[in-house]
């Protein structure tokens, strides 16, 4: 397959064929778990975490860039909200693997089609999210603004979208975990930052290491990466915490 | 637009659509591994689910599958069962499988869970045992939920299945990573247009017999809930929280 660099992976990898492997007959010369393996690699795993981690911030970021305000758009006309989450869920009912290799013809082999698609599956979960926190303002904080003499907009900027800030931030969460795992799909346009290095392993004699160390460093990023945005939702809603702890 | 042109011509040369490899038996092959995966995630979810929800506990474990399976790459999952020596069909089934688990888990937990606890009372007050009482009023209270679970589980399976042409698995993905491989762009749109379809037919498809199963009485109750959790839903703001959120993504 082009899109596997199939000719790095004869360069940098250092394990043993598999025919010395046979031959050895030993069966545990194949750990699932190998320090040694991370250390003579660490360069290339560091790479692949590097493209994993950079391609999932960006997409969050772009896809927060376009759903808050689409999102607010669905709230502050009602009339847009059935269309607006319509075409989303559509969009996300198309399998990943179908979605960045569509956009190949035209995008070229890379990061932009992994990067375009992973945007439109987290717009689906942020552009729920936005209006289910935007439509669950108490009704008498709403009263309340515009008893102070609030506009529309007004009321939307300093009113509804810093209560709905809990339900923004607990989508970004959703939509961050699920991106670092989309990531790997990314493979089959030759982007999938550790999923590249599970493939490798895949086609390199089932090289379990690799396999498993990438899969574990998935798991891992996912996990920081949550409770970053969590700590950091704890810190953009003190009044929140406030109110539990009285 | 030569690309759009060759897909178009790919997908009206015959010979794709025949043969073993062709359109009409990967579908077939596609639709039979989802529908294996289902079944089996289904035979694990629903007794588990229906247990759990019976009992009333067990909220942290259907929390915890939902959680792990989103962070879980269904792609890692598919390469370790591929390079343990399982083949193709199995590995496929059994990795899709296990993401399909927490949708219909969580679905069917809450669906038990949600039954009005003076609805139980009143069952168990006519002198229903707690068996009779789960089969003749729990169950069918909870069947919209449980439906619901198990469409999202088929969707979810049905996107999935595609990822595991990559690691030599059969199916209409197959035609993406061949097309991938030999550089025919034509190709690969006509099968990722061929995916997509299959996808959105049968999530439509499903979409209808839900309603066409729902009994009417109950239909208003179950599309509220399909559309999110409620916003004075005090949990709402937690992401795992929400049975019918968005599901795992492959």
């Amino acid at each position: 397959m082009s899109a596997v660099p199939g000719s790095v992976v004869a360069v940098t990898s250092p394990h043993v064929p598999s025919a010395v492997l046979a031959a050895a007959g030993d069966p545990a010369a194949n750990p699932w778990l190998s320090w040694d393996y991370v250390q003579r690699n660490w360069s290339d795993i560091s790479r692949a975490l590097e493209q994993h981690t950079t391609l999932t911030v960006q997409a969050v970021l772009i896809a927060c860039a376009i759903a808050v305000p689409l999102g607010m758009l669905a709230h502050l006309r009602p009339r847009l909200a059935a269309p607006i989450v319509g075409t989303s869920s559509v969009l996300y009912t198309i399998p990943s693997l179908a979605l960045f290799t569509v956009l190949v013809p035209w995008t070229g082999i890379g990061r932009t089609p992994v990067l375009i698609g992973l945007v439109v599956y987290a717009l689906l979960v942020l552009v729920r999210n936005v209006l289910v926190g935007l439509g669950g303002v108490d009704e008498s904080v709403r009263d309340a603004a515009r008893g102070l003499g609030y506009g529309r907009l007004r009321l939307l900027l300093t009113v509804e979208l810093p209560n709905a800030l809990p339900a923004i931030v607990a989508g970004i969460r959703l939509a961050t975990v699920t991106t670092v795992a989309l990531v790997t799909v990314g493979v089959v346009v030759g982007y999938g930052g550790l999923g590249n290095l599970m493939f490798r392993g895949f086609r390199n004699n089932k090289y379990h290491a690799e396999i498993l160390t990438a899969t574990l460093l998935c798991l891992a990023l996912a996990l920081v990466l949550d409770l970053f945005l969590w700590l950091v939702g704890r810190a953009v809603t003190p009044w929140a915490r406030r109110g539990r702890e009285a | 637009m030569d690309v759009l042109t060759e897909a178009y011509a790919w997908l009206n040369d015959p010979l794709n659509w025949t043969g073993r490899r062709g359109v009409l038996a990967l579908t077939v092959e596609h639709l039979r591994l989802s529908g294996l995966a289902v079944l089996l995630a289904a035979a694990v979810a629903l007794p588990l689910g229906i247990w759990l929800g019976h009992r009333r506990r067990g909220g942290v474990i259907t929390v915890v599958a939902a959680n792990t399976s989103r962070a879980l790459p269904t792609f890692a999952l598919l390469t370790i069962f591929a390079a343990t020596g399982l083949f193709g069909a199995t590995a496929t089934v059994l990795a899709v499988a296990v993401f399909a688990v927490p949708p219909i888990l969580s679905n069917t937990f809450t669906g038990l869970m949600e039954v009005d606890a003076d609805v139980r009372d009143a069952a168990r007050g006519v002198g229903m045992s707690g068996g009779r009482s789960l089969a003749l009023v729990e169950l069918p209270l909870a069947l919209p939920l449980i439906g619901a679970g198990l469409r999202t589980a088929s969707t979810q399976v049905l996107a999935t299945v595609p990822l595991a042409a990559l690691v030599g698995g059969t199916s209409l993905g197959s035609i993406i990573v061949q097309g991938m491989a030999l550089q025919r762009y034509g190709q690969v749109v006509a099968g990722a247009l061929l995916v997509a379809v299959l996808c959105l037919a049968v999530e439509g498809l499903l979409a209808l017999a839900q309603r066409a199963l729902t009994p009417a009485p109950m239909r208003a109750r179950a599309s509220r809930r399909r559309r999110g959790p409620a916003p004075d839903d005090a949990d709402a703001t937690t992401p795992a929280a929400a049975p019918d959120a968005a599901p795992a993504r492959s």
